[in-house]
């Protein structure tokens, strides 16, 4: 079966003055559909960047990447975010929600970028919510709910389109013990129930024991493959 | 002057939000300069006022003549000096958009009384032997690019035909409130035409300008010449020459308040504008000032520090504003020259300007001191994240 | 589809203070700007109603004004055997001459004098202009020293009431009564039997001969006629077009005034706009990156911050004009320049005026919000999402 994501010899640098500085070199990885994979390393070992660059929000050097068999390095820019808003979800550190946007209207947000009807927003909303268990609070503004409701919107708001891919970038960054652990879960019953493929990045080693799979990235080098039991 | 550098810096470390800023503050002291330097225009004939001199004119209104005869009653008025007499004459050059200022006067009697329209004393003299000869100020011979000798000629409405005259004076204002754009020829050339028409006009003066001995009895003397005249055909109101022009400004006084009142606020609006983008940019450093403070900077130190910003953006688009004023004043006082001949930028424009600026620079800068120099440490180290 | 319009609304709401603080300030340049057209406008409608297209004024061939006009009464005469005068109903020639001087006056409760117009009219000189009605007391009667007076003179200025008395010439005046004359600028006159002021300022001529044509078409041949005869120095306008004229340097002066005054606080309104906007982008880099994350196009971003500087204009302006529309109720009274008397006229609000006054707000966020909404546009995803 062909892999969900495959990363084939990419390399990125970053130019600072007249220095380059390389971030990753010539990684190669397979990432199976349904996986739920967790990269880790120090700062500056380029996981970020090699998050961005699967979610296509950064350009490559040179390689390939290719998701769910489209290859993603060939596509224009207007192309890409046509791509990314059906086949990407997004989970960031810090929720990154709309201040001026309801729960609800946060979460429909990638579904006014397609042609849906609003009552087929509508039950898609629903149904990501109550996924989440956030039903009740949909009419409320980020402001007024705690940090784990705001990352459990923010998750609604990921899988709301159905996406092939969920990225994660430190998603239990700024949440209490309690919230990560519902978090975590949640992510964990995602992956197992629903099968999505999920990509984390992250240096908290309780969230790296959600993952079935962790691969360690040291200065822009990917290391050998980690795998753990699903505990 | 390490403060200053510092200051500066700082100032423009959001260079587009300081430059911004600092436009705004440069269009608010352009503006507020120009529309000080249009009202001063406005009072334009006021500044150049001589305390000494008298304006006799009919008591009905200004478009009425008084008697030539008048002049020997009013000489032996007491505290009388000097008497001159004239007519608006409303001649038009070529067409009616050239409008200037043009009436008859006694000649000799008026450069009297004027002592600040400079003439050398050549061009007095042929002026004085030449019947036809008229005197224009410098800024009027110039728009026309009149030189002496050349022959101008007036289409007359109050006194009608076409009327010759030969430029043998140009005059310069003894300073510059003094209007530049007056163009003035001999009583004895109109009403000599006159006489020879046969017209009612003849003999019949638009107004008597009066000098007086001592500034300080105008009021009496007004009053004498006045009563001289009283109950005879042609009663007379004679004021001084400040009162005067001040009455003609009282006539549009409802354009100038009104002027005067939209654009305090509206400048008041831009100043809010300008500092609440200055209390943006404080409070997002408030976190720097928490640092300053643990590194033992006391609370007034902070404040003198905001303050000078404040100041320094401030005082550059201030000057700015300043300098920008005189260019635009010269564009808009050409556009209005018909209206205004005298439109200068007032020293006193600038002085009120460099208060305004100190106002808008303490101003944005009270809030964020205030709560710079409140915070407590913990708080504002928190915020840098 | 593009960013939710309720996007940028709400954010405009969110931060009320700033964008009341921006609004005000494009409102009041809305303000400034629609003010001062209104009131060239209500300047130049006043003296347009006054007259009347089917009525020719003659006056001395040069003069700018009637008050500086003389019409002697030989060529008053000749002007009335005209063919194209009209006849009135009593049969006698549709036509008034008048003389036209000016006093001066005092508001009431002032000592402050202005020039006011006075007419001396003839029988017809009412019925020739119908806007003007009688609404207090009577009609002055010949012969003796009494006046009608404008509604805007007798309101304000001293003496001028009905029952009140005015002195000049040696004689005293009463006014018998004070008519209104609509829009038009003989609201701002007093008008009195042409013989005894003549007599009281000693002029012997009149000032002009205003008569109604018997067939407005014929205007320009009348004119030939009159301007051409030998024995006359007279020329002919059309009465509503010699008013008409008489606006026009007092209107230059007030749209350049206008114009000058707008420009230079339209760019301070659009420097305020444009210090919001890029305010505005700045505090919510990271929602922008996360926007674009999502799948928003670049353009969708500009056009949702572009749209917020639009609105942000709009609502300045309909401020600006719905304070404007008050001035509706002030009457503006000043020295006319050209005419050298006062004149009253209102401010008056038309809809180009106020479609005018609404563009140029949109124009003002436009040009306020178009740079930043293209930094917003333009910014690197990477980058916005790390900012805070």
């Amino acid at each position: 079966m062909t892999p969900m994501v495959e990363i084939i010899n990419v390399s990125k640098s970053y130019r600072r003055g007249n220095r380059t500085i390389p971030v990753l070199v010539d990684i190669n990885l397979n990432i199976e559909e349904g996986e739920f994979l967790a990269l880790m390393g120090p700062s500056g070992s380029g996981k970020s960047t090699l998050l961005n660059l699967i979610a296509a929000l950064d350009h490559l050097d040179s390689g390939a990447i290719r998701v769910g068999g489209i290859d993603i390095t060939a596509l224009s820019e207007n192309e890409l975010a046509e791509w990314r808003a059906v086949n990407v979800g997004f989970i960031f550190q810090f929720y990154n929600l709309i201040p001026v946007l309801t729960a609800f209207e946060n979460v429909e947000l990638p579904l006014l970028l397609t042609g849906l009807s609003r009552r087929q927003r509508n039950e898609h909303v629903e149904m990501a919510l109550r996924i989440v268990n956030l039903e009740e609070r949909m009419d409320h503004y980020p402001a007024q709910l705690s940090g784990g409701e705001q990352q459990r919107v923010a998750i609604a708001r990921a899988i709301v389109t159905d996406p092939v891919i969920l990225v994660a970038d430190e998603p239990t960054g700024d949440l209490d013990k309690v919230a990560a652990r519902e978090i975590l879960e949640l992510m964990d019953r995602l992956n197992r129930e629903s099968h999505k493929t999920i990509i984390m990045v992250t240096h908290d080693p309780r969230a790296a024991e959600k993952a079935r799979v962790i691969r360690r990235l040291e200065k822009g080098f990917l290391n050998d493959v980690h795998s753990q039991d699903p505990h | 002057m390490f403060i200053l550098k510092i200051l500066i810096r700082n100032a423009f470390r959001y260079k587009l939000r300081t430059l911004l800023t600092i436009l705004g503050i440069t269009v608010a002291i352009l503006a507020f300069g120009l529309l000080r330097t249009f009202i001063n225009a406005w009072y334009g004939g006021v500044e150049a006022s001589s305390a000494s001199r008298l304006v006799t004119r009919s008591s009905i209104s200004l478009i009425f003549h008084l008697p030539l005869s008048y002049k020997d009653k009013i000489r032996q008025v007491d505290g009388v000096k000097t008497v001159s007499w004239g007519a608006w004459f409303g001649g038009v050059y070529i067409e009616e958009k050239n409008f200037f200022a043009n009436f008859t006067v006694d000649a000799k009697s008026y450069l009297e009384l004027y002592p600040e329209f400079l003439l050398s004393p050549e061009e007095i003299n042929v002026f004085l032997r030449d019947r036809k000869g008229f005197v224009a100020g410098r800024k009027l011979a110039k728009r026309f690019g009149w030189k002496i000798g050349d022959t101008v000629t007036l289409r007359g409405t109050i006194y009608p035909g076409n009327w010759d005259f030969i430029l043998r004076g140009i005059y310069r204002g003894r300073n510059e409130t003094i209007d530049e754009t007056q163009f003035f020829f001999h009583w004895d050339y109109l009403n000599e035409m006159l006489k020879k028409r046969g017209s009612p006009r003849a003999d019949q003066v638009g107004f008597y300008m009066v000098g007086i001995t001592r500034p300080d009895r105008a009021a009496e003397v007004a009053l004498a010449i006045d009563q001289t005249f009283k109950n005879s055909l042609a009663e007379t109101l004679t004021e001084t020459e400040k009162a005067f022009q001040l009455s003609f400004i009282s006539m549009s006084e409802t354009i100038i308040m009104a002027i005067e009142l939209v654009s305090f606020v509206v400048i008041i609006i831009i100043i809010a504008v300008v500092a609440n983008t200055m209390s943006m940019t404080y409070r997002e450093r408030i976190g720097e000032y928490a640092i300053f403070k643990t590194l033992g900077y006391r609370g007034w130190r902070i404040a003198g520090m905001i303050v000078g910003e404040s100041m320094v953006i401030t005082l550059i688009g201030t000057f700015l504003g300043i300098a920008l004023t005189f260019p635009v004043a010269g564009v808009v006082g050409r556009m209005l020259s018909n209206y205004f001949p005298v439109f200068n930028v007032a020293e006193e424009a600038i002085y009120m300007d460099l208060a305004a600026s100190l106002i808008i620079g303490l101003i944005a800068a009270i809030v964020p001191t205030y709560r710079s120099i409140r915070i407590r440490i913990a708080d504002g180290l928190r915020r840098i994240g | 589809m593009g960013v939710p319009l309720s996007y940028s609304v709400r954010n405009l709401w969110t931060r009320r203070l700033t964008t009341i603080l921006t609004a005000s300030g494009m409102a009041l340049v809305v303000f400034v700007f629609a003010a001062m057209l209104m009131l060239a406008q209500g300047l130049q409608k006043t003296l347009v109603e006054t007259g009347s297209s089917d009525n020719a004024m003659v006056i001395r061939k040069g003069s700018a004004t009637e008050v500086q006009s003389g019409v002697d009464r030989y060529q008053a005469s000749i002007v009335e055997t005209q063919p194209e005068v009209a006849i009135g109903e009593d049969g006698q020639p549709f036509l008034a001459k008048e003389a036209v001087v000016i006093i001066s006056l005092h508001k009431r409760g002032t000592k402050q004098e202005n020039y006011i117009t006075i007419r001396g009219i003839g029988k017809s000189s009412l019925a020739l202009r119908p806007q003007v009605r009688l609404i207090e007391g009577r009609l002055p009667r010949l012969g003796v020293s009494e006046l009608i007076a404008g509604r805007s003179v007798a309101e304000r200025f001293e003496g001028s009431g009905l029952g009140e008395t005015l002195r000049f010439g040696l004689r005293e005046w009463k006014v018998v009564g004070v008519f209104d004359a609509g829009n038009t600028g003989f609201n701002s006159e007093v008008w009195g039997d042409a013989d005894q002021l003549m007599q009281t300022f000693r002029r012997y001529a009149y000032s002009s001969v205003i008569f109604k044509l018997r067939d407005p078409s014929q205007f320009d041949v009348v004119k030939k006629r009159i301007e051409n005869d030998p024995r006359l120095t007279l020329e002919a306008k059309r009465e509503n077009r010699y008013y008409a004229e008489q606006s026009e340097m007092m209107a230059a002066f007030l749209r350049i005034l206008g114009a000058s005054l707008t420009i230079i606080f339209s760019l301070g309104a659009i420097i305020g706009a444009m210090i919001t906007m890029y305010a505005a982008v700045s505090t919510r880099t990271s929602e922008i990156g996360t926007m674009r994350a999502l799948g928003f196009q670049r353009k969708s971003i500009l056009s949702a911050f572009l749209f917020e500087a639009l609105l942000l204009g709009l609502i300045g302006g309909l401020i600006g004009l719905f304070f404007a529309s008050f001035l509706r109720f002030l009457t503006v009274s000043t020295m006319n320049f050209q005419t050298f008397s006062e004149l009253a006229f209102d401010f008056t609000l038309t809809f180009d005026i106020a479609w005018k006054a609404i563009a140029f707000s949109l124009i003002m966020g436009f040009v306020g919000g178009v740079l930043p909404a293209v930094r917003a546009a333009r910014m690197n995803i990477i980058e916005s999402l790390r900012a805070t």
